[in-house]
């Protein structure tokens, strides 16, 4: 309506019955194109103010009123959120999510775009950790359910876990087993077994055990009756260990019979005025000996290892690790989204600069830590806002893989809003506190936006 | 010295250790990465009884375990493949909108002029990280009184608004990079808006339009949260069907695991046939 050029009142007269100035062609045409790019952008604009617009204004007036939205409450919603337990505890994990996971991310996306550029397999790797950005959070939360099961003949976590820990220490232990009653061996408190008695060099002693169900007797065990028989030298203490049962029946108790089986694998002491002077493990056919003891008398003691519960691995949806064992499935999705964004800031950096600084003597990590780092500074900024924003609003993977008795433990504000407003909680006042809690903490991210494209443009 | 140490063996033997040692870890971490999905699948293919006597990993020995009986099984629930073509219902007519729209506006804001362009725009750009969350409310409300809850197209509708920002931003981006004498020739020529839109930017704007479309199926094909409020039970794609399942989790791996591999079989099927254009857009999406 501004730009009227010529000055030519008499041709107005003469023009269509439309606005004041509309009446020159190039006015016309430039009425007419303003009228189409209207067209191009309404639909889009329409579906944005009623759709996202409108529910932004909605949601901050409506989180000024009580849960019914008939009475002003103030600020009384946000002063509720952080009183009540349950929305402390999602804005403090939501906090630790914020913190951890983007950092996580970055740093794990870092190294492996560096490492991925060494190798020639690198496309099929990086399709591979990406792939799993295709991949729809409950797929992922299922997947991850799966692997985190607790027993350790089911969950792949804890089988790895409890086979790595297996190897390490003890793993035959018997944890049903107990002293045959009246023949010599007694319990202590801290539950192991010590002889009654006392033995020395020279002397062999036998201990009788039951309890131990077919199934815990380890396939190797042998009949110990003959090694029961071994009498001892003069300097050493000989003995087995042995389960006092004959199958079938027929044994007698607190005696080595012929079919009466070792207990291989059990940890052995000899004890002189309470210390453990001697250690020994039992053979195949649950013999043991201790050679060289000085003269004294000695007990021999059966530590509780032996009859502790077999290790059963880690309670990864317990209430303690139930956010760090999520954090955990959201690395497996991102990482790769990290990794292929720092990769194409990497392959922009100058090569010169990285050549001269090996050229002067620079070690890969002095060049990674002094030049990498700091040029790819602007990108890593991007992917920690990134990751940032999409953290504040991760809901799926929480709602599918906690359990229902620990999801309290787990709650994020995106979940907690969704209890409270929806389910169950029905308190649309303090739910919509909660989700404009939500929009400003991405504010700083949308000021980042708008800051880096007005950069872009001018 | 290092150009020294480089061609001494000593050098060149440090450096194939190292280069071994990084093979080594990536290995590794690749692993880390496959074994979730290989145990979704196997799982998938185990009875009930198996799953719940053994873990997926004792398959790989006995491979007696493995069949398809899951699979025909999940085909005849009635329930599951209905929520199969919902979610086709909702994520083709949402893409299709979202990339039609966002193409018209972002013409529209890379070379038609308006009043208020500029602050429009600065304003969608702002609109990119608005959550979800914050619509949920007043848009049901909204609904309600539209009767479009529980409907497939209250639930298009909601996705494609919140698609729009991304879209819009990605293809005004990519558009505004078209040289300006290309438009003006065409202009010269006497083609209108709509024809030019047409017949030169629908072409030129091409990859990003592919990268557009990718991103946002998948988008909106991952999505449960939107459903779960907006879908009613015979609307609801194959997400929120699963997840009222993952309640009984434990006792229904036979279900959940078939089920949760169709659901992520056309997303990864997508990504492999168009990795290049689904990369691109997540790059280009990366502020959302």
């Amino acid at each position: 309506m501004t730009t009227v050029t010529a000055p030519a009142p008499p041709r107005r007269a003469a023009g269509p019955p439309g606005g004041p100035g509309a009446t020159t062609p190039r006015a016309r045409a430039r009425r007419r194109r303003r009228i189409i790019a209207v067209a191009f952008v309404l639909p889009a604009l329409l579906l944005l103010g009623a759709l996202v617009v409108y529910p932004v204004l909605f949601s901050v007036g409506r989180s000024f009123f009580d849960a019914s939205g008939t009475r002003f409450v103030g600020g009384g919603n946000y002063a509720e959120m952080f009183r009540d337990p349950a929305t402390l505890k999602a804005i403090r994990n939501s906090a630790i999510w914020v913190v951890v996971a983007p950092t996580l991310l970055t740093g794990l996306g870092l190294i492996l775009a560096v490492l991925v550029e060494k190798i020639r397999w690198a496309t099929a790797f990086k399709l591979l950790l990406f792939m799993p950005m295709a991949v729809s959070f409950l797929a992922a939360g299922i997947i991850f359910r799966l692997a985190y099961e607790e027993d350790p003949d089911k969950g792949v976590l804890n089988a790895a876990v409890v086979g790595v820990h297996d190897t390490f220490s003890e793993s035959s232990s018997y944890p049903a087993a107990r002293a045959r009653e009246g023949h010599g061996l007694a319990r202590a408190a801290d539950g192991s077994y010590a002889t009654a008695g006392t033995a020395a060099p020279g002397s062999s002693v036998s201990l009788a055990f039951v309890g131990v169900p077919p199934k815990e007797i380890p396939a190797e065990a042998k009949p110990a009756a003959e090694a029961a028989a071994a009498g001892a030298a003069t300097r050493e203490i000989r003995g087995v260990v042995y389960l006092d049962f004959t199958p079938g029946g027929g044994g007698k108790p607190g005696v080595v019979d012929k079919a009466e089986r070792g207990l291989p694998g059990m940890t052995v002491e000899a004890v002189r005025d309470g210390k453990a002077v001697a250690k020994a493990t039992t053979a195949a056919d649950g013999s043991f000996r201790f050679g060289d003891l000085a003269d004294g008398t000695y007990t021999v003691r059966l530590p509780a290892a032996n009859f502790s519960p077999p290790y059963e691995g880690v309670s990864w949806l317990g209430p303690a690790l139930v956010t760090p064992a999520i954090i955990g499935a959201y690395l497996w999705i991102w990482t790769g989204f990290a990794m292929v964004l720092i990769g194409a800031g990497l392959s922009a950096l100058p090569r010169d600069t990285l050549e001269a600084a090996r050229m002067d003597g620079a070690n890969e990590w002095q060049v990674f830590r002094r030049i990498t780092v700091p040029l790819l500074a602007p990108v890593l900024t991007v992917v920690f806002v990134t990751l940032v924003i999409n953290v504040m609003k991760v809901f799926d993977l929480i709602y599918i893989i906690a359990p229902g008795p620990v999801q309290e433990d787990a709650t994020v504000l995106a979940t907690q809003m969704w209890l409270v407003s929806f389910g169950g909680g029905n308190n649309q006042g303090l739910g919509s506190a909660l989700g404009v809690l939500l929009l400003l903490l991405v504010i700083p991210a949308m000021v980042f936006n708008v800051r880096r494209f007005r950069r872009s443009q001018s | 010295m290092s150009t020294m140490t480089s061609t001494t063996g000593g050098g060149r033997l440090r450096r194939w250790l190292g280069n071994g040692l990084v093979q080594a870890f990536l290995v590794v971490v690749g692993l880390v990465w496959v074994t979730p999905v290989a145990g979704l699948l196997l799982s998938s293919l185990r009875s009930a009884n198996d799953n719940a006597a053994s873990g997926w990993w004792t398959a790989l020995t006995s491979p007696g375990q493995l069949s398809l009986d899951n699979y025909t099984a999940l085909l005849g629930n009635a329930g599951i493949t209905q929520a199969f073509w919902n979610t086709v219902l909702i994520s083709v007519p949402t893409t299709v909108l979202v990339v039609v729209l966002a193409a018209l506006a972002g013409y529209a804001f890379a070379w038609l002029e308006f009043p208020g362009r500029d602050w429009i725009f600065l304003l969608v750009v702002a609109l990119l990280v608005v959550p979800v969350q914050v619509g949920l409310l007043p848009v049901a409300k909204l609904f309600g009184q539209l009767g479009l809850f529980g409907t497939i197209p209250g639930v298009v509708l909601f996705h494609v608004a919140y698609g729009l920002p991304f879209a819009i931003f990605l293809l005004r981006n990519y558009f505004a990079e078209m040289p300006r004498e290309m438009l003006e020739a065409a202009r010269m020529d006497g083609g209108g808006e709509w024809r030019i839109f047409t017949r030169l930017v629908l072409p030129v704007g091409r990859p990003a339009i592919a990268s557009l479309a990718i991103f946002q199926f998948l988008w909106v094909w991952n999505d449960m949260l939107v459903a779960l409020l907006f879908a009613d039970s015979t609307s609801q794609p194959l997400t929120v069907e699963l997840q009222s399942q993952v309640r009984q989790f434990g006792s229904n791996i036979d279900v959940l695991a078939p089920g949760a591999f169709l659901s992520l079989i056309v997303p990864v099927v997508v990504f492999f046939a168009f990795q290049r254009h689904f990369v691109q857009g997540v790059m280009a999406g990366s502020v959302k």
